[in-house]
């Protein structure tokens, strides 16, 4: 599992994570030294039920849950703390719900617009243009609001907000839970052809092992905050899986059995 | 077994009549159930839960339901006063939600909630009630009914939750289920586990069950039957077990856009809906 033993540094490393959420004398334990290395260019899956600490690692790499044991590189340097602008550039993240991380008071060209303004990006004009067009959506939905969107259309906008600051890293929480089945194969496919066309490096979170091993190289099983096992995509197409709860996880996602 | 059917629904339509025009959410549907598994499928705003709710007859104002014929065991729902139907509702038929956060009332003990169920349909002692609860809850695998029983909701997992909302509905031992996305919310391996409760009772009872859910791949393992909806219409009615022969692109569609563990990792098929359709 270490990407030290290979040459280069692993474009993200992560090692021994732990995530403690703390109120008054209550701890909560979400995530438990997690640790796990993404190459470049490469797709990799967190999988787990709820609690399971899965989407918590996410949110840990870019700063929105607290580090509080082990270390997160990039490119084999330790990520500032807390994390800058120039670290917004490289790692951006798509959340689950498409209803909830858009503003529900501002156009999808202001929206799209913010980040480049942010980062100081020329052209603004063309780059949004160019970012709808990128996710298949027509130039106009540009000026319309959040709501006079479709569920899968507005994941398209969170994923033309993400990659329009040219990121290398894309974080993403359950992009397509919130989807239709239909509509999700439409989403995974464009995620499919935007990491191709951009050279991106994903880490994508779900509750659903088929998703992953469709999108994923390889794969961590995570519960209760612990990381169970680690796979690639073979051993899981041959059901070649060490724990019980891995199992279950496989049986499940073919159905009910009588 | 009778030789009618449970459920008899004829030309079902549920349309909103709204200052922005009248938008029609069921478009004629007919359909019906016996003692078995029948499941509804399709995705958001085909109609699939507002066919649930019209049954019941819980289609809210602007919202207005019709059908040439919604009979249940025999009688025309459609006649019965609102009196009436409170005895229908509940305790012939009843109805399982998505989730259960929203459907058990956050600030009552579990018990209480569960034997006032009891207690409206049925003259009964407490203590004969609280018996029964408990029975219930065993039933549906909770391994410690005393505790749940004494809970408040916000103290049981999702998985908890909705086992106690399928416990309370059969209670009163109702002939017809409907269950709304009942497992949507939950985790694969307890989604399991809560299916596995729900068909053994429609075994062990001889009840019927309308399972309503998005999810294709779990309908055909589930159920008996299959309905697919798409716009406000039942495009193709199917067994379970003959679902890969289903001829209709809807659907083909459906069924082929799902990934599959060791599937392939060419682009996955998108559906191409066609207006014809509709």
């Amino acid at each position: 599992m270490s990407g030290v033993a290979s040459t280069a540094p692993a474009k993200i490393a992560v090692s021994d994570l732990s995530v403690t959420f703390a109120q008054g004398r209550r701890r909560v334990a979400a995530v438990k030294s997690v640790s796990f290395a993404v190459e470049p260019l490469e797709s990799f899956g967190l999988v787990g039920e709820s609690g399971s600490g899965k989407s918590t690692v996410l949110r840990a790499i870019c700063g929105l849950a607290p580090v509080s044991g082990g270390d997160i590189r990039i490119d084999g340097q330790a990520i500032p703390q807390p994390r800058d602008k120039a670290f917004a550039r490289r790692v951006q993240m798509v959340f689950q719900d498409p209803y909830g991380s858009l503003h529900p008071r501002h156009t999808i060209d202001r929206v799209l617009s913010e980040p480049l303004a942010i980062h100081r990006f020329s052209d603004r004009e063309d780059r949004v243009v160019q970012a709808l067009k990128d996710v298949g959506l027509d130039a106009r939905f540009r000026f319309r609001l959040p709501h006079q969107l479709s569920g899968g259309q507005r994941q398209r906008v969170a994923i033309a907000r993400a990659l329009i600051v040219e990121p290398e890293i894309l974080l993403l929480d359950e992009p397509t839970s919130a989807l239709d089945a239909s509509i999700q194969a439409e989403v995974l496919n464009l995620l499919t052809r935007l990491r191709e066309e951009r050279s991106l490096t994903f880490i994508m979170v779900s509750h659903d092992l088929a998703v992953i091993d469709h999108m994923c190289e390889r794969l961590l099983v995570m519960r209760g905050g612990e990381a169970v096992e680690a796979l690639d995509r073979a051993s899981l197409a041959d059901r070649q899986v060490r724990s019980d709860y891995t199992r279950d996880l496989l049986t499940a996602s073919e159905g009910y059995k009588r | 077994m009778s030789p009618a059917p449970l459920l008899d629904v004829e030309n079902l339509r549920v349309r909103f009549e709204t200052n922005r025009g009248v938008t029609e959410a069921v478009r004629g549907v007919s359909f019906t159930v016996g003692r078995e598994r029948v499941g509804i499928v399709g995705e958001s705003g085909s109609g699939k839960s507002m066919t649930g709710r019209a049954i019941l007859r819980l289609v809210r104002p602007p919202g207005i339901a019709v059908a040439d014929r919604l009979a249940f065991d025999g009688t025309e729902l459609q006649s019965l006063s609102e009196r009436q139907m409170r005895t229908v509702r509940g305790r012939r038929i009843a109805m399982v939600m998505q989730d259960p956060k929203y459907s058990l009332n956050p600030v009552m003990r579990v018990g209480r909630q569960m034997t006032e169920a009891l207690k409206v349909h049925e003259r009964i002692a407490t203590r004969e009630a609280r018996s029964r609860a408990l029975e219930m809850l065993a039933d549906v695998q909770i391994r410690d009914p005393e505790r749940v029983f004494s809970a408040y909701p916000h103290e049981l997992s999702g998985g908890m939750g909705q086992r106690v909302m399928i416990a309370m509905m059969l209670i009163p031992r109702p002939d017809l289920l409907i269950a709304d996305e009942p497992t949507s919310a939950l985790d694969v391996t307890v989604q399991l586990e809560v299916l596995r409760i729900l068909d053994d009772l429609v075994k062990d009872r001889g009840m019927g069950l309308i399972f309503i859910s998005h999810d294709l791949r779990l309908v055909s393992t589930f159920c008996d039957r299959v309905l697919v909806m798409y716009l406000g219409r039942i495009v193709e009615e199917i067994d379970a077990a003959r679902l890969h022969e289903a001829t209709h692109p809807y659907t083909r569609g459906l069924l082929n856009c799902l990934p599959e563990v060791g599937g392939s990792r060419a682009p996955l098929p998108v559906l191409h809906r066609d207006a014809a359709w509709a």
